[in-house]
This record gives C-alpha cells, sequence and structure tokens, in this order.
C-alpha cells in the first residue's frame, strides 16, 4: 500500500519535473529512473519489517543532474531539528574558542553547515582524455562503526539498530571533537545553544554539532529518508544491507564503476557508485566539503586493543597464582 | 613499607597517572586551554592517540589489579585487613573497570546500547574518575595505607 502510494506520488512529480530533466539529462535517463522507481518503492516497503536490521544506502551518482531536490527535501524535513541560537553568544575563554554561526547564513547550501546537512558536491575528472564532471550528493555517510558516537566524551550521539547515527541536540555540548575523528569533518557546529548555556557558557563547551541524522522520525514511520524520496532521477535507494551491496556491486559491474564507502573507515551505510575511479575525481576543496579518499579503519587499533584488554585479567591471575605456587613449593 | 609494596606503589602511582591524563584527554579541553601547545604534550589533542593510550594503560591496570587484588586473597587476607580509604578505593576502581569495560564493549563495531546507558556510562566512569582521583589525593595527604 505504502509502496504503491510512493510510487504514484513520485510519478506525480517526475511528471511536474519531465522537462527540467530532460533539459538537463535525456530522456534516456527519464527511462531509466522509471525503471529503478520500482526497486526505490520496494525498498521503502520493506523498511517497517526491516527496522532494526542496518539500512544502507546506495547513490548512483551516474544518474545524479545536481537539482539539488534532495538538498531542499532534507532542508524542509529537518527545519524543526535546526538551531534557535540565543545571541549575544557568552564571551568565550579563553579568546581561541572559535564563535561558529550560520544563523544569518541559512541559505547556503553548496557546503555542510548546521542548517544544511546535504549538499551536491562538483567533481571533474579526465576520463581517457576528456574532461566529465559529476554531481555527488554529500551528507553523513553514517559509518558502521561511527566514531562520531563511539568517541563522543559526553554520549550526546548514538547508533541505532538500523545503522543511522545521530547526535542529541538537548545533550550535545558543542566541543566538536565527533568533527576532529570524523574521516569527513561531517558535523558542524552551531554557537549560543544548546546545553553548554546553562552551565558554563564561558569556560566549557561551545553549541550544538548538527548532522544527517537519516530523517530518522521518517524511518520510525516506515518512511524513506525525505531525500531519497524526493529525488526525481532515483539516485538514491535504501534498503536492507546484504540487499544493497548486492545492488551496488550490480550496478558497478553494469557500468564498469567504482563502489565508495564499502570499505572506508571499516564500511559505512552509504555506498556510492561511480563510472569514474573515486581518486581521479577533482572535487572543490574548503570547508565544509568532504573529500572521498581512501579512509583506514579509524577505530581499528582501538578495537584490537580491546580483545587484547580480555587477556589482561587472565595474565594477573596467572601472575598471582605462579607466585603464589612458587612461595608454597618454597615452603615445603 | 616492604620493597614490593614501595614498588606496587609506583607502578600503581604512574598508571593512575597517565590512565587519568589520557581518560580527560578525550575531552576536546587540552587544545582549548593551551596544555597541548606545551612543546611534548601535543599528543594530548590526538584524540585517537589518547584513545589508544588509554586502552593501553586500562589494559595494564585490569591486569595490575588482578593480580594485586588475587595475591591479597591468596596471601589469606580478607577485607578486614584492609583500611577504609583502601576500601573507598578498591570499590571506585572496581566501578571504574566496569564502567570503562562496557564503553569498551560499546565502541566495538556492531554493538548498540540504548541512548541512557551510554549517557549513564560516561557520566558515571568520569564521576568515579574524580571520585579516585580525590580519594587518592586525600589518602597521599593524609599518608594513609592501603592495608592496616
Amino acid at each position: 500500500m505504502q509502496a504503491i502510494a510512493l510510487a504514484g506520488k513520485r510519478e506525480k512529480r517526475m511528471t511536474s519535473k519531465i522537462s527540467r530533466r530532460a533539459f538537463l539529462k535525456g530522456s534516456f535517463t527519464a527511462a531509466g529512473s522509471v525503471a529503478v522507481s520500482g526497486s526505490v518503492a520496494r525498498a521503502a516497503a520493506s523498511l517497517a519489517a526491516e527496522e532494526k536490521a542496518p539500512l544502507v544506502t546506495v547513490i548512483d551518482i551516474s544518474r545524479c543532474i545536481g537539482c539539488e531536490e534532495c538538498v531542499y527535501a532534507c532542508r524542509e524535513s529537518n527545519a524543526a531539528k535546526y538551531p534557535d541560537p540565543q545571541k549575544p553568544f557568552p564571551k568565550m575563554i579563553p579568546k581561541r574558542v572559535p564563535i561558529e554561526d550560520w544563523s544569518d547564513k541559512r541559505d547556503v547550501t553548496d557546503r555542510l553547515t548546521p542548517y544544511n546537512w546535504l549538499f551536491i558536491q562538483q567533481a571533474k575528472a579526465l576520463v581517457n582524455g576528456q574532461e566529465q564532471e559529476l554531481t555527488i550528493p554529500r551528507r553523513c555517510m553514517h559509518c558502521e562503526n561511527p566514531p562520531c558516537v563511539k568517541l563522543c566524551p559526553w554520549g550526546a550521539a548514538k547508533q541505532e539498530p538500523n545503522g543511522l547515527s545521530r547526535i542529541d541536540a538537548d545533550i550535545c555540548l558543542g566541543g566538536s571533537k565527533c568533527k576532529a575523528v570524523c574521516p569527513w569533518d561531517v558535523p558542524q557546529r552551531q554557537t549560543g545553544v544548546g546545553l553548554y548555556l546553562d552551565i558554563l557558557p564561558s569556560l566549557a563547551g561551545n553549541g550544538v554539532m548538527y548532522k544527517c541524522d537519516r530523517c530518522y522520525q521518517r524511518l520510525e514511520k516506515g518512511h524513506i529518508p525525505a531525500c531519497i524520496e524526493a529525488c526525481p532521477e532515483d539516485v538514491q535507494t535504501i534498503g536492507p544491507r546484504s540487499e544493497m551491496i548486492a545492488q551496488a556491486h550490480a550496478l558497478a559491474r553494469e557500468m564498469e564503476g567504482f563502489i565508495y564507502g564499502e570499505k572506508e573507515n571499516g564500511g559505512t551505510h552509504t555506498l556510492y557508485v561511480s563510472p569514474v575511479p573515486f581518486d581521479q575525481l577533482i572535487f572543490e576543496q574548503g570547508k565544509g566539503k568532504p573529500s572521498m579518499g581512501r579512509v583506514e579503519d579509524r577505530m581499528a587499533d582501538g578495537n584490537n586493543l580491546a580483545r587484547a584488554m580480555l587477556i589482561a585479567p587472565i595474565a594477573g591471575a596467572v601472575a598471582a597464582f605462579g607466585k603464589f605456587y612458587k612461595r608454597v613449593k618454597e615452603d615445603g | 613499607m616492604s620493597l614490593v609494596y614501595k614498588t606496587r606503589q609506583i607502578v600503581y602511582g604512574f598508571t593512575l597517572f597517565f590512565i587519568a591524563l589520557s581518560g580527560f584527554a578525550q575531552m576536546p579541553i587540552f587544545k582549548r586551554y593551551y596544555i597541548a601547545d606545551i612543546p611534548g604534550l601535543g599528543w594530548l589533542d590526538q584524540f585517537y592517540v589518547t584513545h589508544v593510550l588509554h586502552y593501553v594503560f586500562a589494559t595494564f591496570f585490569i591486569g595490575f589489579g588482578i593480580y594485586v587484588g588475587m595475591d591479597f586473597v591468596l596471601n589469606k587476607k580478607n577485607i578486614s585487613g584492609l583500611t577504609a580509604s583502601g576500601v573507598v578505593k578498591i570499590a571506585v576502581i572496581v566501578g571504574l573497570m566496569v564502567s570503562g569495560g562496557l564503553m569498551v564493549a560499546k565502541n566495538l563495531p556492531g554493538i548498540y546500547f540504548s541512548h541512557t546507558l551510554i549517557y549513564v556510562m560516561n557520566i558515571s566512569h568520569l564521576g568515579l574518575c574524580m571520585a579516585l582521583l580525590m580519594a587518592s589525593a586525600y589518602t597521599l595527604v593524609r599518608r594513609k595505607a592501603w592495608i592496616k
């Protein structure tokens, strides 16, 4: 029922946007999107049943036309979560602590900000001597083992069994550690809002960190995230991990393309499929504009040590028994 | 005071200092307050470095704690042989090991704890650490031993 409604809604929207799309990419892409919309709708229908299992999104870069429908859908869906800072901001001690205020730049859409959790990144690549331009929806990758969640010293971030990671704006102090440990510097800070104002506003904390939470409020109701639903090209699909990995590989084989996000940082819940090797993409650089470079598993060292930690009590006990045995033997 | 006791005190003090330092470094405070700017202390601002160091010292601390505790028991001593401050510190250390162990488990991939539990673990681990440091400062100043 829901899948049918979704398909109908999509068909209606596609009709209204067909001229724009045709202008941008041609009728071939439009025909392809109709074929894919069926799989998106099926994935949406399966969300309720799979809500406890990790969900993965596949982003087919070759389909993205950079229309920013996803960006505006994200903003609409999450507007109620955006910060409303109190001004003037508390005087920060020491002075090196930066004031980060995006409240007067809420319309910025060309990078990640506390008011823009998804943006379209431009990239160029030279393929066989020809320059290709790609547009890529960028947001939180929702890592399988997210450092932002695991290393938050305040417990302000959490990961849910469906794989999404999110920051609780009521608890976050805005220390920006999550951004420092994120391989893609995704979380963005807004000063002048949040719990720190009620504790030691000048001495500790600096606002709240914001990032994509995968429209958790929609997932809870069995709906797909707003960016996926709004896309006229069906760039993104979402579904259970095993299915999406198989889909990403099938898509990569079909276009002789490449996958990003499956192995990066130990694996993520976002898989980009591109016709161009990711290491050949030339990105616009700057703050709030993540790269797509190779990322080792940043939590690997800690997790290997965690396993070694299990040996510590045994080693301590063996040493104590050894000492005891030696003493008993010496005492005869 | 025996050489063994003195050695244990030094090892315990050294471990406690670095485990607390690397633990506090999990909060983004050392850069903010210029401490990481001091030559030789730049690593305090490297979260992955301090994370691994905290695990290394925690591993040693657990092993050392189990060794000393079992050695105490195998010497046929019981809790009545401990001073009041010693009992308090041991209780706090056990609490730190339990809350820390849960936090280590939480950091493994595929482990999902409720947000409330994560928050409680973080706050209790920090609170217990502060309690241990205060108790340790008190026993150091008042020259209170662990055992009678």
